[in-house]
């Protein structure tokens, strides 16, 4: 069905201009292809019982045949009964943490004299190909463009690292137990956004294959490289069939409509006192949100104090420090906190940035290390309200 | 380098003079260099040399002679460092930045200014700007509010300003001295006694948030519209350029929505306790 239509709007999610079916055996040749065109590949591996994202030297490295089962606070790697690359949901890993570094040097100063002169660092030159993004990280990224790319002052180090970016998404075929991408709109399966995107087909036996879709010109030169063979109509039937599969099989549900009203409406409920009896603040949940984008920064100087530098890295609103202005902290209780950080995410982030700030990835849910479920306090919230309504 | 404006490196800048204000405060007139000036109700980021960085706002209008002017209070480490300059030194400076107060729906109207505390500095350059082009404007009435009159900022200006013909000003202290013969109280009480036409009134205050609701709370009373009535926020910055999401309130941005806001957009969100 590789016919010669113009390609589709990234907005035009559904539609398919091109698809090609690449073997699994020759997953490797994909990743060679973009090593080869100057990409620093990265991607899932099993390190420390757990999938992370790290450099990829090749496809060996994937997490061939294993999968993971999450609950809220829990995390399980476990082994499958086929050899699925793709066969797991995303670790507390995200893409974040190469497109937008946890730590940066913005500049350095040096003593002159009376005076000081400032060094601004140039963005490290970065070419990533990002490989295996699922539907709701590539929302995450596009969210994270929106805060540090298209503000009134774009972030120099992001711009630089997204434009290289080269985005190789996956479809999710078996969401976890923390998983909502279907209610917040997000996934299963990657719409836009990509470069070319991946679904996985029979991971059983000798058919283990992935059909290939075309996001980008650049996309499509490097599917060129690789010689494939175009995809059967059948082919393309069964990746919707199995997408169709993965939204009826959500761990969980959200109603972000609701929860967008909602949120400013319950400022002063009791609910955020029964929260914060359990929020310890650790702020795993920000570090694990893909689109979490706070930051803070560190002034430094050396012994001899001639030479000063600024770095940035991430923060997290669960912090104390976070809101303190001469004298006082804004949000000194752990409900103050936890009300801010959800109702941003799921409310102001509108207002901010026209959609939600949460793409249901459920890492937050996943990482929460007393298992604070984000869906589950919405919908307390939504329970109470119906009770008392005001 | 990148092509992008990045605006987190901040530029040095010399500082020409100083000029102790209270025990604590102190005015830094800079050469502008490279920073922009800005205009009234906006701020700059400061950064004393290796310590770190303080939204300071810029507390005249002296840009004719493109010269930055900021007057800080000594609170913190970084603000402590900035008041102890001396004329030589060097500030690194980036800005300006913000959305400052609204001098073009100011013209033709009188204006109710109300300063508390360090809240004067902010203000300041809205009072220069009216005085150098006083005919563009209608009544200024300013009410200045100070915990004791040892904490009064400009105070010679002050003088000058309670002489003038061109705007009535009032200063009170929440407690005297022996040498105190002018009022004592809030400045809503003395907000309270002026007379002005609430229709035809535009209002500016910067203080202390509570000082802020009580003279918006007043001013609505009175039958001033909300969106007549402008507050300037304060909170936690850490980039100034809406990146680090320190200074949310609620889904604003204090340093690119604000940090002047009219009432009526958050005066909702300034009931709201730890938000």
């Amino acid at each position: 069905m590789a016919d010669a239509s113009p390609p589709t709007s990234p907005d035009a999610a559904t539609e398919i201009a091109a698809a090609f079916v690449l073997p699994a055996a020759r997953l490797a040749d994909l990743v060679t292809a973009l090593r080869m065109e100057g990409y620093a590949v990265h991607g899932p591996m099993v390190r420390d019982a757990a999938i992370v994202l790290g450099p990829l030297a090749d496809a060996v490295a994937l997490p061939h045949g294993w999968t993971t089962r999450q609950s809220p606070g829990g995390y399980r790697l476990e082994r499958r009964t086929d050899a699925a690359v793709f066969g797991f949901t995303h670790g507390a890993d995200s893409w974040k943490k190469l497109l937008h570094p946890p730590r940066v040097r913005l500049w350095s100063a040096e003593r002159q004299g009376a005076d000081f002169v400032v060094h601004e660092d140039a963005p490290a030159p970065a070419k990533l190909a990002l490989f295996g993004v699922r539907g709701c990280d590539l929302r995450a990224i596009a969210a994270q463009d929106k805060v540090l790319l298209h503000g009134p002052y774009p972030d120099a180090e992001y711009a630089a690292r997204r434009a290289e970016a080269f985005i190789v998404a996956a479809d999710c075929a078996e969401p976890s137990g923390t998983c909502f991408c279907v209610s917040m709109g997000t996934g299963p399966s990657a719409r836009a956004g990509f470069d070319l995107a991946l679904a996985e087909l029979d991971p059983h036996g000798d058919a283990h294959r992935f059909l290939v879709r075309i996001g980008s010109p650049r996309g499509g030169a490097v599917a060129a490289q690789l010689d494939l063979a175009p995809a059967a109509g059948a082919d393309i039937a069964a990746a919707a069939a199995l997408a169709d599969i993965a939204a009826a099989n959500m761990g969980r549900a959200m109603d972000k409509d609701a929860a967008r009203a909602l949120l400013p409406a319950q400022r002063e409920s009791a609910h955020w006192q029964d929260v914060a009896q359990r929020c310890l603040t650790c702020a795993n949940c920000t570090m694990v949100c893909p689109t979490c984008f706070c930051t803070t920064v560190e002034d430094t100087s050396d012994l001899s104090g001639d030479i000063a530098e600024r770095w940035r890295q991430w923060d997290s609103c669960f912090t104390f420090e976070f809101s303190h202005v001469v004298g006082a902290t804004v949000r000194e209780s752990a409900s103050a906190r936890y009300r801010h950080w959800i109702t941003h995410k799921l409310s102001a982030w509108y207002e901010q940035f026209g959609e939600s700030g949460c793409v249901g990835c459920g890492r937050c849910i996943t990482w929460c290390p007393v298992g604070i479920d984000i869906t589950a306090e919405v919908a307390a919230l939504q329970d109470l309200s119906q009770r008392d309504p005001r | 380098m990148s092509a992008l404006p990045t605006r987190l490196a901040p530029v040095p800048l010399r500082v020409l003079a100083t000029t102790p204000e209270t025990a604590d405060s102190t005015t830094l007139v800079l050469e502008s260099g490279a920073i922009q000036p800005g205009a009234p109700g906006q701020f700059n980021m400061l950064y004393p040399f290796g310590l770190g960085e303080a939204a300071i706002s810029i507390s005249a209008d002296d840009a004719a002679a493109r010269r930055l002017v900021h007057t800080v209070r000594g609170v913190g480490p970084v603000s402590a460092a900035i008041a102890a300059l001396r004329p030589g030194d060097v500030l690194g400076v980036r800005g300006p930045f913000g959305v400052g107060w609204p001098m073009r729906q100011a013209r033709g109207r009188t204006i109710v200014l109300v300063a508390g505390g360090i809240g004067l500095a902010p203000l300041r350059p809205v009072i220069h700007a009216v005085l150098r082009e006083r005919a563009a404007y209608g009544r200024l009435l300013v009410f200045y509010g100070a915990r004791t009159p040892r904490e009064r900022l400009f105070v010679p200006e002050l003088a000058g300003w309670e002489a003038s013909a061109d705007l009535e000003f009032v200063t009170t202290v929440d407690s005297g001295d022996a040498n105190w013969g002018g009022h004592v109280g809030f400045v809503t009480a003395l907000l309270a006694q002026a007379r002005f036409d609430p229709a035809r009134t535009i209002a500016m205050t910067c203080g202390p948030e509570i000082m802020m609701r009580a003279v918006a709370n007043h001013l609505r009373e009175r039958g001033m519209a909300a969106e007549d009535i402008h507050v300037s926020m304060e909170r936690n910055m850490k980039c100034a350029a809406g990146l680090c999401g320190h200074c949310q309130f609620g889904p604003l941005f204090i340093c690119k929505d604000g940090p002047v806001f009219p009432y009526g957009r958050i005066a909702e969100l300034m009931t709201v306790r730890e938000i």
